[in-house]
Parts: C-alpha cells; sequence; structure tokens
C-alpha cells in the first residue's frame, strides 16, 4: 500500500508463551509480509518462565503499523500487544559490550571516553578492555564509533529493551 | 495415578469422534501407523483413501466448504505433510476450516535428518493459521480439541497438528473437548453497537450505495446469508459479490449485480466506481476485486465489517470498520436499520428512495451493456454456451459445483447461478489448478445424494487426475465436466494481451484421449465436439449413477471477457470487442 504518510519509527512490545516456535512465528510474519526489524530482543519475564516479552523496533506509516500490529494480535500464542510509541513516554536502553584492543595513547584515551560515557569496565588486560555500557541507541552509537577511532573492536548490543513511562502496567504480564 | 487406558494414537481417534468428526481424508505411511492401526479397530470414523497428500487437503477443503464443518486430513511425515501444503496455503488463503494430522519421526530422532523427516512446524508456520508440534502425551488430547476450536472459531483457517511417532505409542490421558479455554485466543464476534450506528446513519443518506459481500458471509453460517438477502431486501441496494461469495444472496435477486473485479459485470465494476457508500461485508479488498488502488471507488465512503482485524485497512482506508461475525453484524444493522423512529424514517426514506431511483436506472443503462453475452455457434461449442446449458440441465435439482483454475472456472463463476451460500466451492485465494476434482469427492462425502460437479479445464484436472481412483473406490458420483480448448486459456488470455500472442509452453501438448482415460479408471468417459452433441452428453453425465469424466471440445479460441487488465480501474474494462487492448507497463508488472 502506498502512502504519502511519514514513515515513523516504533517500538513494540508483543507479551507471548514462552514456546518453541512462538519467536519464528513472529519473526516469520515479519519477513513473510516485508515490515522491517531495527531490532528484536526476547526473554522470559515471568517466575515460572511460561510467558516471553519480544520488543521490536520497526518502522513503516500509520497504515503499515496498524497492519503490524493487527497480524501480530491474529497469532494464537500472542497474549497481547503495546506500542510504546503510540502510547507516549516511554524509555528505551540498550546494552552494548564493546571490546577495544590498544596500547599506549590510545588506550588511555579509551578509557578516558569510557569515563565520559559513564561506561563500566568488565574486563582488562594490558593492550585491552571490554566496556560494558548502556542507555539510548544513539548515546551506544556515538561511543562504539569513538572507540572505533581509537583501535580495534569488537561489539557486542543486546538491542532496544522499552517500557511506558508511569504507573500504568501492560496487564498481559503475569 | 493409574496409566491411561489409550495410547496417544487412540486419543487422536477419541479425540476426533467427539468433535463430531465422521470422515477423515489420508494416505498411510510409517510415521502414522498406530493412528491408522487404531482406525482400523474402530468403525465410528470413516476414512477415505486419496491417492496424493494434495488430494487429501482439497477433498478436505470441499467437505469443509459444503458441510460447514471442520474438513480432517491425515498424513504421514515428510513427503505426506510437503504434499499437503499447497492444500494448507489453499485453505489459509480461502479461510476453510481444517485441520490437519501430520506424522513425525519419533522425538528422539528429530533434527537428525531421519528418514521421511522434515520441519513440519517449520514448513506450515507460514500456511497455517495455527500449527502444534506435540511433545508429551499429556497434552495430546487438549492439544487436538484447541485445534479444532482454532480452526472453526474467528475467521477460520488450517491448523496442523504434528504427532511425534512415539506420542502415538505412549499412554496418553484423555480430556473432553468442552471447558477447554484458550489461554491467548480470543477472536472477535459480536459488533461494536457505535460503529453499527453509524454505519447506519452512513447509508441512510447514501444516493449512490452498494453493497459488496464476500467469503465471510458463506462462513458466517447460512443464517448471514438470509440476513444479507433480508437486508438487500429492506433497502432495496444493489448488491455485487465477490468469487467467494457467491451464493451468499441468490443470483436471481434483482439487486443482485453479478460477480465483481477482473472478470466481473460491467454493471458490478461500474457500480462499485461510481458508488458514494460502499458497505463490504466478509470481503478483503484483494488485488482482484480492487484494480488499480488509487481508482478504486474514488468517492465512496467505505464500511468495512470483518471478523479479521488485519483484513480491515490493510488495503483500502474503512471509513467505518466494524470489526466482527459477518452474520452478527449483519442482524445488528438490520436492527438499526428497522429501528430508526418512524418519522425519521419515512421522510428520510422519501428522500433516498428518489436518489435510489436514479441510482438503479443508471445500473439499468450499464445492465443493458448485456457483458457476458457471447454469440452462440453452429460449428463449434462455445464454453460459455457449455456452463449455461449445464446449469439449465441442472435447474431442478440441488447441485453443487467445484472448480479447478482459469478461464473455465471465471466462466462458470459467470454463469452458473447460485440461489444458495456453499454450493460453490472454487480455489480464489491462491488459484490451485488440481482444486476441483479432490475437492468434489469431499463435497460429494458431505453430501452422497447431490450432483456434485467439477467444471474443470482439460490442463488443471491433470494435476490431480489421479483421485479419480478415489471417487471409484468410494462409489462418489462426481461429475467431472472438462471445457476442453486444448489451451492453459487464462495463461494463453495473458499472452495475447501481454506478451505479443507468443504462447510460450500454454498449448495442451500431447493430452490423453479423456474417454480412454476415464475408461481406465472405471469411470464413465463422455465427449461432445459440436454443439448439436452437448444437450445429450449433459443428459447422459447427469443420468450415469456413477463417476463420469465428459470431455467438452469446444472452441479454442474464447478469451474470458469482461476482464480489468492488471494496473487497470473499474472503469477501464475491457468487454472483448476492443480491437486492441493496451495494458500500461505497470500493470505488466502485476500478477
Amino acid at each position: 500500500m502506498t502512502s504519502e504518510a511519514a514513515s515513523r519509527r516504533h517500538a513494540i512490545a508483543v507479551v507471548v508463551d514462552n514456546e518453541s516456535g512462538v519467536l519464528s512465528k513472529v519473526i516469520g510474519l515479519f519477513s513473510g509480509r516485508g515490515y522491517n526489524i531495527e531490532s528484536l530482543t526476547v526473554c522470559s519475564i515471568n517466575a515460572s518462565d511460561t510467558v516471553s516479552r519480544i520488543t521490536i523496533v520497526t518502522s513503516g506509516d500509520d497504515m503499515t503499523i496498524e497492519q503490524i500490529k493487527a497480524q501480530l494480535a491474529r497469532l494464537v500464542p500472542v497474549h497481547g500487544i503495546e506500542d510504546l510509541s503510540r502510547q507516549g513516554e516511554h524509555i528505551e536502553k540498550e546494552m552494548a559490550l564493546v571490546k577495544i584492543v590498544a596500547q599506549g595513547v590510545e588506550r588511555r584515551e579509551a578509557l578516558r571516553v569510557a569515563n565520559i560515557f559513564g561506561a563500566k569496565v568488565s574486563d582488562t588486560t594490558l593492550s585491552s578492555f571490554v566496556f560494558n555500557l548502556s542507555g539510548s541507541s544513539r548515546k551506544l552509537d556515538a561511543f562504539i564509533a569513538l572507540m572505533r577511532s581509537l583501535g580495534e573492536i569488537e561489539i557486542a548490543r543486546s538491542g532496544v529493551v522499552a517500557l511506558n513511562r508511569g504507573e500504568e502496567v501492560f496487564s498481559h504480564h503475569r | 495415578m493409574s496409566p491411561s487406558p489409550l495410547n496417544g494414537a487412540e486419543v487422536v481417534v477419541k479425540a476426533l469422534v467427539d468433535q463430531g468428526v465422521e470422515i477423515i481424508f489420508g494416505y498411510p505411511g510409517g510415521a502414522v501407523l498406530p493412528i491408522y492401526d487404531a482406525i482400523f479397530q474402530q468403525n465410528r470414523l470413516r476414512h477415505v483413501l486419496v491417492r496424493h497428500e494434495q488430494g487429501a487437503a482439497h477433498a478436505a477443503e470441499g467437505y469443509a466448504r459444503a458441510s460447514g464443518k471442520v474438513g480432517v486430513l491425515l498424513v504421514t511425515s515428510g513427503p505426506g505433510a510437503t504434499n499437503a501444503v499447497t492444500g494448507l496455503t489453499d485453505a489459509l488463503l480461502d479461510s476453510v476450516p481444517i485441520v490437519c494430522i501430520t506424522g513425525q519421526v519419533p522425538q528422539h530422532l528429530i533434527g537428525t535428518d531421519a528418514f521421511q523427516e522434515c520441519d513440519t512446524t517449520g514448513i506450515t508456520r507460514a500456511c497455517t493459521k495455527h500449527n502444534y508440534l506435540v511433545r508429551r502425551p499429556e497434552v495430546l488430547a487438549r492439544t487436538l480439541h484447541e485445534a479444532f476450536s482454532i480452526a472453526r472459531s474467528g475467521r477460520p483457517g488450517p491448523v496442523v497438528v504434528d504427532l511425534p511417532k512415539d506420542v502415538q505409542f505412549a499412554r496418553a490421558p484423555y480430556v473432553a473437548p468442552d471447558n477447554i479455554h484458550h489461554r491467548t485466543y480470543r477472536p472477535p464476534s459480536a459488533p461494536c453497537a457505535a460503529a453499527i450506528a453509524q454505519a447506519a446513519e452512513a447509508l441512510r443518506v447514501a444516493k449512490k450505495p452498494i453493497i459488496y459481500a464476500g467469503g465471510g458471509v458463506i462462513n458466517s453460517g447460512d443464517k448471514a446469508s438470509r440476513l444479507l438477502k433480508a437486508f438487500v431486501d429492506t433497502t432495496n441496494f444493489p448488491i455485487t459479490l465477490t468469487l467467494m461469495g457467491l451464493g451468499g444472496v441468490p443470483a436471481s435477486s434483482k439487486q443482485f449485480l453479478g460477480m465483481l473485479g477482473m472478470h466481473g459485470t460491467f454493471e458490478a465494476n461500474l457500480a462499485m466506481h461510481n458508488c458514494d457508500v460502499m458497505l463490504c461485508v466478509g470481503a478483503r479488498f484483494d488485488d482482484r476485486i480492487t484494480g488499480r488502488l488509487d481508482a478504486f471507488a474514488p468517492n465512496a465512503q467505505k464500511i468495512h465489517i470483518d471478523i479479521d482485524s488485519s483484513s480491515i485497512n490493510k488495503i483500502v482506508r474503512a471509513d467505518i470498520a466494524i470489526c466482527a461475525d459477518a452474520g452478527l453484524a449483519l442482524k445488528a444493522l438490520l436492527q438499526a436499520w428497522q429501528g430508526m423512529a418512524e418519522d425519521k424514517k419515512k421522510t428520510q426514506q422519501k428522500a433516498q428512495q428518489k436518489d435510489l431511483a436514479r441510482w438503479w436506472q443508471q445500473i439499468e443503462e450499464w445492465r443493458k451493456r448485456d457483458s457476458l453475452g457471447f454469440r452462440s455457434d453452429k460449428k463449434q461449442i462455445q464454453p460459455q454456451e457449455a456452463i449455461c446449458r449445464l446449469a439449465k440441465a441442472t435447474r431442478n435439482r440441488p447441485v453443487r459445483i467445484t472448480t479447478e483454475v482459469g478461464q473455465h472456472q471465471m466462466w462458470a463463476a459467470q454463469h452458473f447461478p447460485f440461489e444458495k451460500p456453499r454450493r460453490w466451492m472454487t480455489s480464489g485465494g491462491l488459484g490451485t489448478m488440481g482444486y476441483g476434482l479432490p475437492a468434489a469427492i469431499g463435497v460429494q462425502l458431505a453430501y452422497p445424494k447431490e450432483l456434485v460437479i467439477d467444471i474443470a479445464g482439460e490442463a488443471s484436472i491433470l494435476m490431480n487426475i489421479q483421485e479419480l481412483s478415489t471417487a471409484v473406490q468410494q462409489r462418489l458420483p462426481v461429475k467431472v465436466f472438462i471445457l476442453n480448448n486444448q489451451y492453459m486459456g487464462m495463461i494463453r488470455q495473458w499472452q495475447e494481451l501481454l506478451h505479443g500472442g507468443r504462447y510460450a509452453e500454454s498449448y495442451s501438448e500431447s493430452l490423453p484421449d479423456f474417454v480412454k482415460l476415464a475408461e481406465a479408471y472405471g469411470v464413465k468417459g463422455l465427449r461432445a465436439t459440436k454443439p448439436s452433441e452437448l444437450d445429450a452428453v449433459i443428459a447422459q453425465m447427469l443420468a450415469h449413477p456413477g463417476p463420469v469424466l465428459a470431455d467438452i471440445r469446444v472452441d479454442q479460441h474464447v478469451n474470458c471477457y469482461p476482464m480489468i487488465p492488471s494496473g487497470a480501474a473499474h472503469n477501464e474494462m475491457l468487454l472483448g470487442d476492443e480491437p486492441q487492448a493496451k495494458v500500461s507497463d505497470d500493470g505488466k508488472m502485476l500478477v
């Protein structure tokens, strides 16, 4: 469907049964219908490990986003869907582990930059650090760009998790 | 706790019986032998052996669509499951409730590339409404009941239950179908009263209304069709039906404009194009219906009733959206229409009647164009004429029609009048050649005493011709009426329109002698080559008590009109008498 409406980024939370095959149903829906996934995270969220929350960051015009939510709602193991970007204020966080291999000035500079960003040192050798940083995806992007210029790096990122601000609780969590 | 007296295979049979299943279609294999053994030792479930698992899926579809019950098939692992995939996809696109039980290798072999192993739930993920791999015997009975409930409720569809062989052998507890409440699955049913009121108001002030109804009305049950007819009669609004919706109102209704869409009538498509309020009931604005989207009903306020919320606003933005069962929504709409305050009703109705009269006058002008008209020929049988004669010969008896896919399908949809729902079973969404014969077998099993005819093409019928053996074995008197033009006619029609008449591979070379082929299967074979033979062959076909294959040699070069070429709008139809039709470059890209 062509639409003049602008493409917008949406963080969508999907609460599903924590069973094998459910994640592939969700991912298959996105690939099969040509929707874009910018980030996807999943983990079980209740004590009995029976329910998982998937956070998907996607983008599209209003009609596409509405369609994505309707298609997700149609999957049998889906308990509920929350479009965090639509419902107003929400928090998005991501975590990154960044390994940098550097010596001398670059090594000292890397540590200084890490301090500025509030990154923690998770591992060190005489010629490397592993930093651990969480925050917005843009903050992580900026940190990684600086590290890249200081030495050889390896990156692991968690993808985005998101939650509504305020006292309201998404009732599908059980 | 004492061990259950039943094993998994016996639980399957018991669950099917408790779900009201009487007939299952299937084909045995190593991974389902325990279930076949359990079937062998009882007499409440009738098993119908097909000759190819695709046939089992289409037969289950035909059974389901004719009877309104869930169709069931049982196939083995690996090739059994993959052969059923086309039928599952067909059922998904046409919203047909079927449950497919597939055997799977025992769990300790899953993932080892064992003999006849395939990732059935992975493969069928995209072509089912839902699927299960049953890993523990304790959840088997519950899973089967859930599968039936999901298949038949909401927007119906296919559900796969994959059963490893060790689960079939294991002792398994049984639970009855009642009191199975799904944790997450909540299909919509009743309409929102405010939306209904809004819709009734929009329709009340419409000057050029149209009702466009589809398969959702049929799936909702016969009551929905009666309500639709009542609504049409009360309002005197024109109505058009999709391919899937034929029979939703009687074809003889004076408000019925025929089918709409790519091969719909002139009056139906122009009424859609020019309407000011459109009431869509249980249809999904598919590309065969809308034509070019930016020119689709450009001035219409659109009301969309659909049980599947993902169908609403998918392709066409609905001004009033009603996510509900078609029957319940129609009931509410009819009540809202009739329940308006009497005085308001009178004045408004008077005003609307004037507008409606003008609208009908315009529609009658379009009707005069007689877009389905064709010229009979003395030398060659015209395919449309063959359908009309068949319809005439079967007019006074209950008849159910299935089709294959192609020109013959569109001619059947255009020229065979359906007075009731569930009389017409065709592959609409997926367009599966080879659907008609196995579907006819399923329909015949649902209605053993009625006349069931597969209107076929000579190319399509060869895709599942092996099912003639099934018909013979089960003594099913299905009739196959082949419009044989020795071409994949619809392919050829598109090659004429889009590819300079270069008939790449669309000529049906090396056809079998269908009469001899029929006889080889133990089926009566008939042939008509001249118009003068047509009625007699039809009469012979209908009089024969067993299955018949009738080879009707029709004019090879007739094309199916009217036609909205790809990328064109409803008001840019080809009626068949244009000297040279042009298709836009954008249109050539479409399918």
